[in-house]
């Protein structure tokens, strides 16, 4: 392990705009959102202050903000930027784009509901509808995982074997706005982990008469497609490699692909992801000593989906509760879905609950975690799942109404 | 510097003969004579118009200069990032944007707006072709009023935008229009553009056979009669100053306009009322050049 | 070439001289230069929309037929009436 840290009391978006800082990004294309916006003003105040040194693009809209983070990536610089819910959906033709040109350009998301109506607060509809654009999408639980994430990342990202961009979200207010002590690692320290970007893949060079992008026939395409997602498979292996290196370099592990809690050898898993899984951390030790045998699995790679790893921890299972923060209408939530299909070829796989709920900011505390567990176990041990996916912490009257659906089945 | 044919034919340009355009096609030749103006030290952007399609198709292209193609709405703000990462590491490169008018008045227009108020130092050419050409002909904010295309299958109802004026209202440090019909005039523009810093915008009207329906071989006669009718006036404003850069050798709009099947349906009247307003503008342009600033 | 060198496939392509292949029989009618008549002013070099005018060896246009698209726009512009467009036989 090398040169200490330096402790300081910070929020979650201060941690990011400090991990794009400590990674020597070149361009910074920046437009506000709440609750993203403070990340964009830090990084703003450390150029104009001299602690960094980077070109700073206050575009007009996220469209733009991502196109031009393409741009610079593209003419083979470090990139970061940073966007919230309807930002992010006005990239969503661009952020295919970035992915398909290969670009390991570096991305702060603050997950916040979208409208209409209007909601800033915590949820994860925003990146969930983003989440086959070709991006990796980690997802975080504290402000120091935030600002180490990043680090990783880019490493991750910029591998020859990946060569594709990140996402790391992280939950709006609860983490964006709320303040914890982070470690700040040394600048000399950051530049060992992490060397400068040199890309070989391609670049925007004018020495090299290249045409990126062009028309691209049937007979051309499906394969490029293909090597997106090689390389989203192959990310996996390179997170638990850069996750490993990092706890030698810097002593903090927050989990690879994954992060397990009390799960060896526990009766049942809930899996959730962001902050709704430190939540789960809490529901687990107060659900241990009432003597309910439960662990947690945290995901804190929904892109590349660990599904190998997920199978082989979840497959002794007597069930699996899985909390989504997000509703894929009529089918269920993401995670869920995602968790079904890692286990459904296996023999005797475990039965599925899943909950959707804490749209919108809707606070889901440890409480409600561990109903959603009772409310799971009773429904896998009397064989009641009747439904894909259950809506929780509904308000009564509507409650009753989803009640009365079930019974229609 | 004034750049003369003899030069011309000595610099190397970035088109390779052989591609998807169709014959005739102004955009081409645009392209062509630009490229050898700009020279080798320049990158181009370009977003979905008909140049993506003349490129040809993966893993050949008809450009041999840096290429990036990106989405439609998004040139001119990826040119502001690859500008920008270059001036992050310290190389002095031409990044040029390359759009067509749908790219550029209508649907990258706010990408546009916000590069040039935030004065990146590229150069945004807007090839105007006068309709979506790529997609087959459809209407777009540059379209000429009365102008055939499948959507204003009885001509269009409204002028199109004055984009370059629109430019010039940022106050950017050059905006220039020019024309195919003109090809002196053109590549000096982009000669002057190039040394210039800052944001500089050029639109180029590039006559387009099927689009505007004139035999193959007009393509520079079209280019040449639109300036020569005043439908076209070549101008540029450098440092707020307008100055028109070719005088019109004063041409019935007629003679450009019966030349193209997109104006089948229109009357001789209802060119007279054409003509008054091209005029007008025209009368707008000559008070122009001599006030101090336009803007 | 192992296994991996084909795992990331990047659109990336080359300039190439006829990237969307060769002129086809498409073409109805190809310029055909008048040497005695032409007076070397390039104006058909200036103007040629596929840059396919070249010097020949004996100092007049040369046109390269493999690419020339036949568009006419050379013999128009041409002050001397030095360029004929002749039809193609097949
Ligand atoms: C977001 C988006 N909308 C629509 C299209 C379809 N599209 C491709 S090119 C084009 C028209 C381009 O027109 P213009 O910019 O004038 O260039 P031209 O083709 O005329 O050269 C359209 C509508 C697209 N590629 N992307
Ligand atoms: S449609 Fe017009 S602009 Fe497009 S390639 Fe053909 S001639 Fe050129
Ligand atoms: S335009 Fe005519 S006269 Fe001039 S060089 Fe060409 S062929 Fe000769
Ligand atoms: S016919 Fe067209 S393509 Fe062929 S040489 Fe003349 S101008 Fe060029
Ligand atoms: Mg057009």
């Amino acid at each position: 392990m090398g040169k200490e840290g330096k402790w300081e009391i910070i929020t979650g978006n201060h941690a990011a705009a400090i991990a794009a800082k400590l990674s020597r990004v070149k361009v910074v294309p920046a437009y506000p959102i709440t609750p993203q916006t403070t990340i964009v003003e830090y990084i703003a105040s450390f150029i104009d202050s001299g602690q960094m040194d980077a070109e700073y693009i206050r575009v007009e809209s996220e469209h733009s903000a991502m196109a031009a983070a393409i741009g610079a990536s593209a003419a083979g610089v470090r990139t970061f930027t940073a966007t919230a819910s309807q930002g992010l959906l006005l990239m969503s033709e661009v952020l295919h784009w970035a992915a398909g040109s290969r670009l390991p350009i570096g991305m702060a998301v603050v997950n916040r509901a979208v409208g209409p109506p209007w909601n800033i607060h915590v949820d994860h509809q925003d990146t969930m509808s983003q989440r086959d654009t070709g991006w990796i999408q980690i997802y975080v639980s504290s402000n120091q995982e935030v600002l180490d994430t990043i680090l990783m990342m880019y490493k991750v990202a910029e591998n020859p074997d990946v060569l594709l961009p990140f996402m790391v979200c992280l939950d709006g207010f609860v983490l964006s706005h709320t303040y914890m002590p982070v470690n700040i690692p040394p600048q000399e320290e950051v530049d060992v982990f992490l060397p400068p970007y040199n890309p070989t893949h391609w670049k925007l060079d004018p020495t090299s008469p290249i045409t990126f992008g062009n028309l691209a026939l049937p007979d051309e395409y499906q394969e490029m497609r293909w090597s997106m997602d090689l390389a989203m498979r192959r990310a996996l292996d390179i997170i638990e490699d850069v996750t490993e290196e990092f706890f030698e370099r810097f002593g903090r592990y927050h989990g690879g692909a994954v992060w397990k809690y009390k799960l060896q050898e526990s009766d049942y898993a809930v899996v959730t992801m962001g902050t709704m899984a430190s939540e789960a951390e809490v529901a687990v030790d107060e659900l241990r000593e009432e003597g309910i045998d439960v662990g947690l699995l945290k995901i804190r790679s929904f892109r590349p989906f660990p599904h190998r790893d997920i199978s082989e921890t979840l497959i002794d299972k007597r069930g699996v509760i899985v909390i989504d923060r997000s509703i894929a209408f009529s089918s269920g939530g993401p995670i869920g879905t995602e968790i079904r299909s890692s286990l459904y070829n296996l023999a005797d796989r475990p039965p599925v609950v899943n909950y959707v709920t804490g749209l919108g900011g809707r606070d889901i505390t440890h409480q409600d975690i561990i109903a959603m567990v009772k409310d799971a176990i009773g429904r896998i041990t009397s064989r009641r799942i009747r439904r894909p996916y259950y809506w929780f912490k509904l308000k009564p009257e509507f409650e009753r109404i989803e009640i009365s659906e079930e019974v229609r089945l | 510097m004034t750049i003369t044919i003899h030069d011309l034919r000595k610099l190397p340009g970035s088109y390779m003969p052989g591609s998807a355009a169709c014959p005739g096609c102004g955009a081409t030749l645009a392209f062509r004579l630009v490229s050898r103006a700009l020279g080798p030290n320049t990158v181009y952007i370009v977003p979905a118009c008909c140049f993506s399609v003349i490129q040809a198709p993966y893993p050949k292209s008809a450009i041999s200069a840096p290429l990036y193609n990106i989405a439609f709405a998004a040139a001119a703000a990826t040119a502001s990032g690859v500008h920008r990462a270059y001036k992050a590491v310290n190389k002095d490169v031409n990044v040029v944007v390359w759009a067509g008018d749908g790219g550029t008045v209508d649907i990258g227009i706010q990408a546009l707006s916000g590069a040039a108020e935030r004065k990146e130092d590229l150069i945004y050419v807007c090839y105007d072709n006068e309709a979506y050409m790529n997609t087959g002909i459809q209407r777009s904010g540059a379209t000429p009023l009365k102008a055939w295309t499948k959507t204003t299958p009885t001509g269009k109802r409204e002028m199109p935008k004055d984009m370059p004026m629109i430019l010039a209202a940022h106050r950017v440090p050059y905006v220039a229009t020019a024309s195919v019909g003109y090809p002196f005039d053109l590549v000096n523009k982009f000669e002057k553009a190039k040394n210039i810093r800052g944001f500089k915008y050029i639109h180029i009207l590039s006559p387009c056979p099927p689009g505007w329906d004139f035999p193959v071989e007009k393509t520079a006669e079209v280019g040449k009669l639109a300036v020569d009718t005043y439908f076209w006036p070549l101008y540029e404003i450098e440092g707020g100053k307008l100055k028109i850069t070719v005088k019109p050798r004063k041409r019935p709009l007629k003679e450009f306009i019966r030349l193209q099947g997109r104006f089948r349906t229109i009357t001789d009247e209802e060119i007279d009322e054409l003509e008054k307003i091209v005029m007008e503008k025209w009368q707008f342009l000559e008070h122009l050049e001599k006030s101090e600033r336009v803007f | 070439m192992g296994l991996d060198d084909h795992a990331i496939i990047i659109p990336v392509s080359k300039p190439s001289k006829g990237s969307a292949g060769r002129t086809g029989l498409w073409r109805v009618e190809r310029p055909v230069i008048l040497e005695d008549r032409c007076i070397k002013c390039w104006l058909c070099w200036l103007y040629c929309p596929e840059d396919v005018i070249t010097e020949g060896a004996n100092g007049f246009p040369e046109v390269d037929y493999t690419f020339c698209k036949g568009c006419g726009v050379c013999a128009d512009v041409c002050p001397k009436d030095a360029i004929e467009m002749v039809e193609e036989k097949l």
